[in-house]
């Protein structure tokens, strides 16, 4: 029990201080037919850290880790390198083990990190604020289709068909239970974005419209005539960004007219982690500030006048607001904001327009050289560093043979709208920085060869 | 720095004290230009129909020297569970092993992509029915959900399962009670998910006043949100009889779960009759707070609930496993009230909770359990007549000795308290909560904590309650020997400043953007 310091002495002598004869005396408000006497059934004993890490291990050496071979996946989450320094500065302790900053004066290295992340967020979202970050890209788009319902007071959503359908499925489950209406469907791979369409769609009764920024199928289109559209209607654009990367390259949703943006940060610092944790990111224009979720981080000064950070706003959040709090947002994800922190200021403005610039013309090489595969053909027009290939079968099976040959080759439409055959041959491949030259060629010998 | 007990104020040339160095922000020593990263190759050309940013984006960049010096900076004025005793209650600041971050490190669980093929990932889906097996079995429930990325995430998978059931049953129940000592986020649950909240009061002795929760049952009402141990650190000897009067009347009982490592191996919750209970993994299986999150919040359900739980899951097949993610996958689940999230939950959290886990095995836990308590309990006898302990005989308090501001002298308050604790080199516990009692002060050691720690702190207290019951003049304006002292919130909240702006540069001066030459 190499965590727990008390031995047999000391417990006698704490329960001679509170004057309990034994431990169980401790629990006597416990219904004698709820209490566990015994061992718990069929549960093994402590072990040695040693047999831990080995039984650890052995599970983690049956996943196929995403650097073991060629591996094009994004759909949501991407695969990028994240710096040695990244990870060593989050595990120290004095960021790993503290919390939540609610005591100012002996958290001010998070909150200092905190603003400075609401600062760099911001910037790279093109708006005037961000938060201290939300559970994770899905949630941060349900919570701000929320948020624009609170400001409009009307209930209607419209979601692009680009939006990932994940994020799709969440606002849908959460709007069966609180009332908002949504108008949603599937992409076409025949066409373009649906943004002029959504244009078009705006009523009296819209609250927003979201659109994904590269969207699901990797298409970049500009949204300032929808914000344009949003604006005179009285509703707000929403644009959701699963790839910040990408923002070191294309033009910022705020930049085009975009009330709020929120997005996934997992890209940066953060890494795959099978889906989480990540960092949802969540800005918006200034006027809406008192009616956005999540934590805010403010700059004040002390009772000597010097600078110092504290958490600010906080009559929005629900620990106080109780039934009349707007959000289901409790605690954040302040490690992993960190983490997307640190490696935003490594890379500064001149190593994520590089990285950025990197991917894009990685992707472009990656599409090149798939396209030449009869049969196959890239859909997008425009895209950053992820597009999707139309296959001439269908490519649900086509990812397993991959797999079988040492590619994992990308994200099958299939996967994603398993009820829709019309996108059935449709496959979604990101190309980011990690991937090399020979990943390319392997990939394409590799789906040559499933494909013939 | 104020002078106090002879503290030496005199300013010096850099702000820096010897060790307690200042930091500016990474925008006032960054550039725009500079970059800690190295790539092997040159920027390509971009093709982006019209769409590729022209306008600067300001953001600095600092080499990977300064970027290791400024956040080692940041990191010194933080304090943290590897400094010292960290006395939260309800939010439970125990040590965490360094195995479990080694652990999620491992390429198989980090660089893992949720969409792989799915049999590419048969071992992190093996830890997540490892886990969830351990968490049916220590709490005695059917089933778990584990996608919720939160505490209070896992609240609302929660309620909503309740809500569906309710639905599948044709019934329209619009009210969830919730009873005084829970937690504060349960209202705001029940609310977002469509119901009408009604309080239950507690009881002088700090628990659930049984005879008016059994009073307000009736056909209206949807569940019961109740939390046990509760907010006033006590176990709540009603609760089976709560949970079977709420059944008798048509509805479930939703227990907030985040103290379940008072009673972990003691006691299962499924034994008391609860239908829904979130689990913080973080506060029972010590994975790491990180400065306010992340969370990992999975549900145990009743067998009523089972059927209702969000998707994905994982489930056993063919030797291996099958991650259920598809709402069209009806045959298995048809009655899933959805999706929560876009990916599986928080894999990371659960490795580390499950190394944890094996780590303690069922006889370690319910040392855990045993600890937190008995150091709890310690903390209250040994600190009674100091403080007042408004429940010190309401029976042995849990994992969470509950103090109040009564005796302080005339116009000191629990907050002077705190601060004075931070001058003695330890966080301030939970302060006024819960809302039950008046200036309230919740320690909770945790099972972590040595008896010599402990006597250290137990000193630390008594002698600044002492300072605060006596008036002493210099407590009002504690910290003194913090980072900073007590910093003006209430200017932070009337004119916030929640971004970094350029100051108006001098005529001739070089702005951010211009540095870095972007």
């Amino acid at each position: 029990m190499r965590y727990l310091p008390l031995t047999a002495d000391d417990r006698s002598a704490m329960l001679a201080t509170i004057g309990a004869a034994t431990i169980d005396d401790l629990f006597a408000d416990v219904p004698v037919n709820a209490r566990l006497d015994g061992p718990i059934a069929d549960l093994p004993l402590h072990a040695s850290e040693l047999s831990v890490e080995r039984h650890m291990a052995a599970l983690s050496r049956r996943n196929r880790a995403a650097g073991d071979g060629p591996f094009f996946l994004g759909a949501g989450a991407y695969r990028h390198h994240v710096p040695a320094s990244v990870d060593h500065l989050i595990q120290r302790g004095e960021f790993l083990t503290a919390y939540t900053p609610y005591q100012p004066e002996i958290a001010q290295g998070t909150l200092q990190m905190l603003f400075e992340f609401q600062s760099q967020v911001a910037r790279l979202l093109g708006t005037d604020v961000a938060n201290a970050s939300m559970y994770d890209g899905s949630t941060a788009c349900w919570e701000a289709i929320v948020m624009a319902r609170r400001i409009t007071k009307r209930g209607k959503a419209l979601l692009s068909t680009g939006l990932h359908p994940h994020y799709r499925s969440v606002a849908r489950t959460m709007a069966k239970y609180t009332g908002d209406m949504l108008v949603d469907g599937d992409p076409s791979l025949a066409a373009g974005t649906d943004w002029a369409e959504l244009a078009d769609a705006i009523d009296k009764n819209t609250s927003c419209v979201v659109v994904q920024y590269p969207d699901i199928l990797g298409r970049i289109d500009d949204m300032t005539m929808l914000a344009t559209a949003c604006q005179a209607a009285g509703a707000l654009l929403i644009a959701v960004v699963t790839e910040p990367v990408a923002l070191g390259l294309i033009k910022a949703p705020g930049e085009m007219g975009a009330d709020i943006v929120v997005g996934e940060g997992q890209s940066l610092g953060v890494g795959l982690q099978f889906g989480g944790p990540y960092v949802g990111l969540f800005a918006c224009k200034t006027k809406y500030v008192r009616q956005m979720p999540g934590r805010l981080c403010g700059e004040t000064v002390d009772a000597n006048g010097k600078r110092g950070f504290v958490l600010t706003l906080s009559t929005r959040e629900q620990h106080i607001r109780r039934e009349k709090a707007t959000s289901n947002i409790c605690t954040n994800s302040g490690l992993c904001a960190l983490a997307f922190s640190i490696h935003m200021t490594l890379l500064g403005e001149a190593g994520l327009r590089q990285l950025a610039a990197i991917n894009h013309g990685r992707a472009k090489a990656a599409a090149a050289e798939l396209a030449k595969i009869p049969g196959v053909s890239v859909m997008n027009d425009g895209y950053f560093n992820e597009f999707t290939l139309l296959l001439p079968t269908e490519a649900r099976p086509v990812v397993h043979q991959l797999a079988e040959k040492g590619v994992l080759g990308g994200v099958s439409l299939g996967r994603l709208y398993p009820d829709n055959a019309a996108l059935g041959n449709g496959l979604v491949v990101a190309v980011t920085e990690t991937v090399t030259e020979a990943d390319i060629s392997a990939f394409a010998t590799a789906l040559k060869e499933v494909l013939a | 720095m104020t002078a106090a007990g002879g503290a030496d104020d005199r300013a010096t040339f850099t702000g820096n004290r010897a060790l307690m160095l200042e930091e500016a922000l990474i925008f006032e020593i960054g550039s725009t230009a500079t970059t800690g990263v190295d790539f092997d190759e040159a920027a390509p050309a971009a093709d982006l129909s019209g769409l590729a940013r022209t306008a600067p984006i300001g953001l600095p960049g600092l080499s990977e020297a300064e970027t290791v010096r400024h956040y080692t900076r940041l990191s010194r004025q933080n304090y943290a569970i590897d400094l010292g005793l960290f006395p939260l209650g309800s939010c439970t600041m125990k040590h965490n092993p360094r195995l479990n971050e080694k652990v999620a490190r491992m390429s198989g669980f980090a660089d893992a992509h949720p969409l792989q093929p799915q049999e590419t990932v048969q071992g992190a889906y093996a830890v997540i029915h490892e886990l969830a097996e351990w968490l049916i079995t220590l709490t005695g429930m059917h089933s778990v959900a584990m996608s919720p990325k939160a505490g209070a995430h896992g609240e609302l998978c929660g309620i909503l399962c309740i809500k569906a059931a309710l639905e599948a049953r044709g019934e329209d129940r619009r009210v969830i009670l919730v009873p005084e000592s829970a937690h504060g986020t349960n209202p705001a649950t029940a609310a977002f998910a469509g119901f009408t909240v009604e309080d239950i009061p507690a009881t002088e002795a700090g628990r659930v006043n049984l005879e008016a929760l059994k009073a307000r049952l009736g056909p209206d009402v949807a569940g019961v949100m109740i939390t046990n141990p509760n907010t006033c650190g006590l176990f709540e000897r009603d609760m089976k009889a709560i949970s079977d009067a709420v059944h008798a009347a048509g509805g479930y009982v939703y227990c907030d779960g985040a103290n379940f490592n008072a009673i972990v191996g003691r006691v299962r919750p499924g034994d008391l009759g609860v239908d829904a209970m979130h689990i913080n993994l973080h506060k029972t299986f010590s994975t790491p707070h990180g400065g306010g999150g992340p969370g990992s919040g999975p549900v145990v359900l009743s067998e009523a609930l089972a059927p209702f739980a969000p998707l994905p899951f994982v489930t056993p097949h063919e030797g291996g496993f099958r991650l259920i993610e598809e709402e069209s996958a009806g045959e298995d689940h048809p009655q899933t009230f959805g999706r929560m999230t876009a990916f599986h939950g928080q894999m990371g959290m659960f490795t580390r909770a499950l190394t944890y886990i094996l780590s303690h095995g069922a006889d370690g836990l319910k040392r855990v359990a045993e600890d937190a308590v008995l150091n709890a309990n310690y903390v209250l006898r040994s600190l009674e007549g100091v403080l007042d302990a408004p429940f010190a005989a309401s029976g042995p308090c849990m994992h969470e000795a509950l103090f109040s501001d009564k005796g302080l002298a005339e116009g000191f308050s629990t907050l002077d308290i705190a601060k004075g604790l931070i001058d003695e080199g330890y966080h301030p516990m939970t302060v006024y909560f819960p809302l039950v009692v008046h200036g309230a002060m919740l320690v909770e050691p945790t099972e972590t904590e040595s008896k010599a720690a402990l006597d250290q702190f137990i000193g630390a207290l008594r002698s600044v309650a002492m300072r605060a019951k006596n008036g002493d003049p210099a407590l009002k304006t504690a910290p003194h020997f913090a980072p900073r002292a007590r910093l003006d919130e209430t200017a932070a909240a009337r004119k916030p400043i929640l971004a970094w702006n350029e100051p108006a540069a001098a005529p001739g001066a070089p702005s951010l953007s211009e540095i870095g030459g972007s």
